[in-house]
């Protein structure tokens, strides 16, 4: 299971990679692995305003479907349409071309609540 | 009489591979104090016994068999093949459960496929759902369908669709953040002024009937343009027996289109098991209430089908699903789409031209004898309004007599207004006695 | 018969020019749809088959002998209470007096059907211990739905919304959601160590803003909620009402009610308990009873004597409103008519005892191969779990396809959600023992399979019409209806 170490986690297993005040979401391995197949993901609209914790999108399989909360608050700048196409991407290359979307984050202390990697490890290891 | 195999014998049997004396030791979780000795309903009867007592029953009814019937109204007298009734008897169908297991349902399966297909080509839309309960609850879902969840905003309903669509649409909606907006009818069909005038604010879908609850059929590409240009969803209530003849509203720009499929062989039957039938547009799809049939193949590549999108429904999404739908109405379903199988490219075509001509034929001889006048000049299919000289309790009174019953009388269109329907079921000599007794009055 | 393109749809077996309706000549000769209507609102094209009546009938014969049914197959379809479906009530329906009658005839000349749904209220009043019914909902979940409605308009009325419905999470998918729909938020609470409802859990979630809650009872593990009484208790306490799924009321025929239980709103499906046939998948019919206190609710129109006649009054202030056009699946309604009548007192309440004897009888035998969770009396029907199969590779989906071929229709499976890899099985008790018995050798032959070759229940089924079918290409390509403009371009 693969959980790089420089992104952040959340206990409902999105990451997000920051740069600057921008952060790229999607979901971790072990959530698509878990979830099967996927075959829709409900995206957001751009430019949509968000709280942390939020339902933001929907990741479809075959016998469930998975809301996706976004880690913190901000505006959704960008989303992976490229998902509209291949699903699969979540499921192949859950970290990076199966990324779901790009926010311009509110406030940088919310970042502090989030899990590194050891500690997301440890929890996904107890479920 | 009971349903049950079991000699006493086999209970025996049973009970001493169980290990128990009787059948009470089974009932040790039940709290004393609930346990009843009977219903107090009376025995039960013979098999001769039932049919007896449900003759009378039945014998204290009417039927279009015994009165001539002009009503419509949202239910319609329509001929029903008797390939229909032989078809759908076939036990493999009824006694079958929802398709949960693919392999063993692949006949069920398909013909929901089929009919989906028939629907999409008859509606003008892309995707069809499996059936829902009946028209007015179709309608619901689609308002349903088309507003936020969490965000207030207004379902505009014009004042031509059926009164009790309306009522129930209303009834869904309450428990919903938005309100629904009444829009008034312009003789006899939806007018885009009064939409402006009576719906300000976020309009999320203007729901209207083709052909309307008075039978005239309205202009579903200049309603659903203003519509849509207006950033809401086109949602059409349509007779789907109409759309053989007349344009399908998905070509005309409707995105939901949503009714009563009762007109496709089924029977009136004191209003219901009815078929409530949606198309929808294909950015639709995955809100689209109810089960989805889909075509794929199995591990050999031959083709199949299953029940697919399952993610939408309730036994996945729970309290997120698009609705709680869960049993619909899928025998209903399948007599639709043997019906349409039945008649086929060209009887679609010709009892659609038959409900227009004979509706057409009536209510000219009616207004020739100049005792009654239609009370809106629009195009209509198989229903029309017309205004009696006469007081409406006298007219009543004049067809009692001859065993016909004209119509249902509609008070808030005109204190002597009757809604008449006349579809294929009904002969020339039928219209001719109608007609006398209108001349008489 | 299947053409070589694939399944033998009956679009493909259309041919140009060939028809099968036959209908009578126009009033007036030559005349055309367009002499009435303008050109623009007529229909372009319409591409339906041209097809036979033969033809036709051949095709729905093929399809229906690739289906099971109760008729073919024992149907041991966990919490769906496939019983059988008497012929009688078929032919009943068929009578012209029922089939030809249009709802909105005048109410003197419908009087055998007003009064049969007037008794129809009254017997669903005596076998639920409710004071009043609405017969209008179409299925299960549309009662379900209409009693969230009610439970909302009484909070309404008195003054003071409560905003959470509690589920237990063992319960069907449709009570959440029906809640959802209804406006509610949903509180789900965890289930006690015998897969009961968990009276400590309850209290720690029971507070001011809840206004029902959700329980089937027997619960879908097939259990009896023993604490009942208790759990009502608790509930009214807190100025709360319990709603009750009737989808499990079977084995509690002539033996207990709903309303004596302290039940205030439940909902039946009289195509499970009251024998209506399932029509592969509807229609069915979930007529809602109430305790006195949401009477005035209930949706219009009201059965009530007025005039000397049984007639509709639509006059009910505090009613809801209409959920529905006309008076609820009445065809449906009468042939649950017919059954209780013929049955009466002493046909349901022996009904209700051999669903629990068949079950415990079935329990015990399938539980000599296979794990049983909540392993104890049951009531129709029981969870097995194959949880401990996965090592070989076999999962639930593994052991119903298997049942397939050996002409079975298999139980539910991965439900209830709190049992790991479940299988729910209720025989019910129109299945004789020797039914059961071959049933239950079966499954024992499949378990054999499972340890020794658990290849051969992977690739099951071998002998149905298709094989195991790809759903995530059907997903993720959904292909929801036939391409009409396609095939006539090719």
């Amino acid at each position: 299971m693969s959980i790089p170490e420089d992104l952040k986690y959340t206990v409902s297993h999105e990451w997000i990679r920051v740069q600057d005040n921008t952060g790229i979401v999607g979901i971790t391995d072990y959530a698509q692995d878990k979830l099967g197949d996927v075959v829709f993901v409900e995206l957001p609209k751009a430019g949509t305003e968000v709280e942390a914790n939020g339902e933001v999108a929907v990741i479809e399989s075959v016998k469930t479907a998975a809301d996706v909360y976004t880690p913190v608050s901000g505006k959704i700048t960008k989303v992976n349409n490229l998902l509209d196409k291949d699903p699969s991407f979540i499921n192949s290359d859950p970290y990076n071309k199966g990324w779901i979307f790009e926010i311009q984050i509110k406030d940088m202390s919310e970042l502090d609540k989030l899990m590194d990697a050891m500690v997301y490890q440890n929890k996904i290891s107890e479920d | 009489m009971d349903y049950i195999p079991h000699g006493a014998e086999d209970i025996r049997r049973m009970l001493e591979f169980i290990g128990i004396s009787s059948p009470d030791k089974l009932y040790s979780d039940i709290p004393e104090k609930i346990r009843i000795r009977g219903y107090g309903i009376g025995k039960g009867v013979s098999e001769p016994e039932i049919k007896n007592i449900l003759e009378e029953f039945s014998g204290s009814n009417a039927s279009v068999k015994t009165l001539k019937s002009y009503i419509g109204a949202g239910a319609y007298e329509h001929f029903i093949p008797a390939v229909v009734d032989d078809i759908c008897s076939k036990p493999e169908f009824y006694t079958a459960y929802t398709p949960y297991q693919a392999e063993a349902s692949q006949g069920i399966l398909q013909s929901i496929y089929e009919y989906q297909s028939m629907i999409c080509e008859l509606t003008g839309t892309d995707v069809s759902n499996a059936s829902l309960y009946d028209g007015a609850t179709a309608a619901a879902e689609a308002a349903l369908m088309s507003i936020g969840k969490n965000s207030g905003g207004i379902v505009g309903i014009s004042s031509a669709v059926n009164p009790v669509y309306r009522k129930v649409i209303e009834t869904y909606l309450k428990s919903s953040p938005c309100s629904v907006s009444l829009v008034g009818h312009k003789e006899g069909i939806t007018d885009i002024e009064n939409i402006e005038k009576q719906v300000s604010g976020r309009m999320f879908s203007f729901i209207f009937q083709s052909p309307n609850f008075f039978g005239c059929i309205e202009d579903v590409k200049t309603v659903s343009d203003y519509v849509r240009g207006r950033g809401a969803l086109s949602i059409t209530v349509a007779n789907p027996l109409s759309l053989g003849v007349l344009e399908a509203p998905g070509r005309n720009g409707a995105d939901i289109v949503a009714g009563e499929g009762q007109p496709l062989g089924i029977p009136l039957c004191f209003g219901g098991p009815y078929l409530g039938f949606m198309g929808v547009k294909k950015e639709l799809m995955r809100k689209l209430p109810g089960r989805i049939i889909g075509r794929t193949t199995d591990k050999d590549g031959k083709e199949g089908f299953v029940m697919t999108l399952q993610a939408r429904e309730q036994h996945i999404r729970r309290e997120k699903a698009t609705s709680n739908i869960c049993s619909n109405q899928a025998l209903m379903a399948l007599r639709a789409a043997v019906y349409m199988a039945y008649m086929g490219k060209e009887g679609m075509k010709e009892v659609g031209t038959l409900n227009i001509c004979n509706s057409h034929y009536l209510a000219d001889e009616i207004e020739k004898t100049g005792k009654a006048a239609l009370k809106f000049k629009r195009p209509f299919f198989n229903e029309f309004v017309i205004e009696f000289r006469n007081n409406v309790e006298e007219v009543f009174r004049a067809f009692e007599k001859e065993g016909i019953l004209p119509g249902i009388r509609l008070a808030e269109e005109g204190q002597n207004s009757i809604l008449c329907c006349v579809t294929e079921a009904k002969s020339k000599s039928d219209m001719d006695k109608y007609v006398e007794v209108v001349k008489k009055l | 018969m299947t053409t070589k393109e694939g399944t033998g749809l009956i679009f493909e077996k259309s041919v140009k020019g060939r028809k099968a309706f036959s209908l009578p000549a126009p009033v007036i000769k030559g005349k055309k749809p367009a002499d009435y209507i303008p050109a623009g609102l007529l229909r372009s094209s319409l591409e339906f088959p041209e097809i036979s009546e033969l033809d036709i009938v051949r095709h729905y014969t093929g399809l229906a002998s690739k289906n099971f049914s109760v008729d073919g197959n024992f149907y041991p379809l966990g919490s769906c209470t496939m019983k059988y479906n008497p012929k009688i009530n078929e032919q009943i329906c068929s009578y012209g007096g029922f089939r030809d009658v249009h709802p909105l005839f005048p109410r003197e000349k419908v009087q055998g059907y007003m009064s049969l749904l007037k008794k129809m209220e009254g017997l669903l009043s005596a076998i639920t211990g409710m004071d009043g019914f609405c017969l209008h909902p179409a299925a299960g979940a549309h009662g379900e739905l209409l009693g969230l409605m009610l439970i909302r308009a009484f909070y309404d009325k008195r003054g003071g919304r409560r905003r959470k419905i509690i589920v237990p999470d063992s319960s069907h998918g449709t009570n959440p959601s029906s809640a959802a729909m209804a406006g509610y938020d949903i509180v789900s609470i965890k289930s006690d160590r015998d897969g009961r409802v968990d009276t400590g859990e309850l209290s720690k979630v029971l507070d001011d803003e809840v206004a029902a809650l959700m329980m089937t009872n027997p619960n879908t593990l097939g259990l009896f909620e023993d604490k009942i009484l208790e759990i009502a208790e608790m509930v009214h306490k807190k100025g709360a009402l319990l709603y009750y799924d009737g989808a499990n009321l079977n084995p509690l025929l002539g033996l207990c009610r709903p309303g004596d239980m302290g039940f205030d709103v439940v909902h039946l499906n009289l195509h499970k308990t009251f024998s209506t046939p399932h029509g592969g998948g509807g229609p069915g019919s979930g007529p809602v009873g109430v305790k006195e206190k949401l009477k005035p609710f209930l949706p219009v129109p009201v059965i009530r004597e007025q005039g000397g006649i049984l007639d509709f009054d639509f006059n009910c202030p505090d009613s809801i409103g209409m959920i529905k056009a006309f008076w609820g699946n009445t065809g449906v309604i009468l042939k649950a008519f017919a059954y209780i009548m013929a049955l009466g007192d002493d046909g349901l309440k022996k009904t209700g005892e051999i669903s629990v004897l068949n079950a415990n009888y079935l329990r015990k035998k399938l539980g000599q191969f296979y794990d049983i969770p909540f392993n104890r009396t049951c009531m129709h029907e029981f969870v097995i779990s194959v949880k401990e199969l996965a090592s070989k590779g076999i999962h639930a989906i593994d052991i119903a396809k298997a049942l397939i071929d050996t002409g079975i229709h298999p139980p539910t499976v991965y439900f209830p959600l709190i049992v790991e890899e479940a299988i729910m099985v209720e025989p019910t008790e129109t299945e004789s023992k020797t039914t059961i018995d071959s049933f239950a050798d079966n499954m024992a032959g499949i378990y054999k399979k499972a340890e020794t070759d658990p290849e051969l229940l992977k690739n099951a089924p071998v002998n149905a019409s298709v094989k195991r079918l790809d759903e995530l290409k059907a997903a993720k390509f959904p292909d929801v209806k036939w391409d009409f403009k396609k095939r006539n371009s090719q």
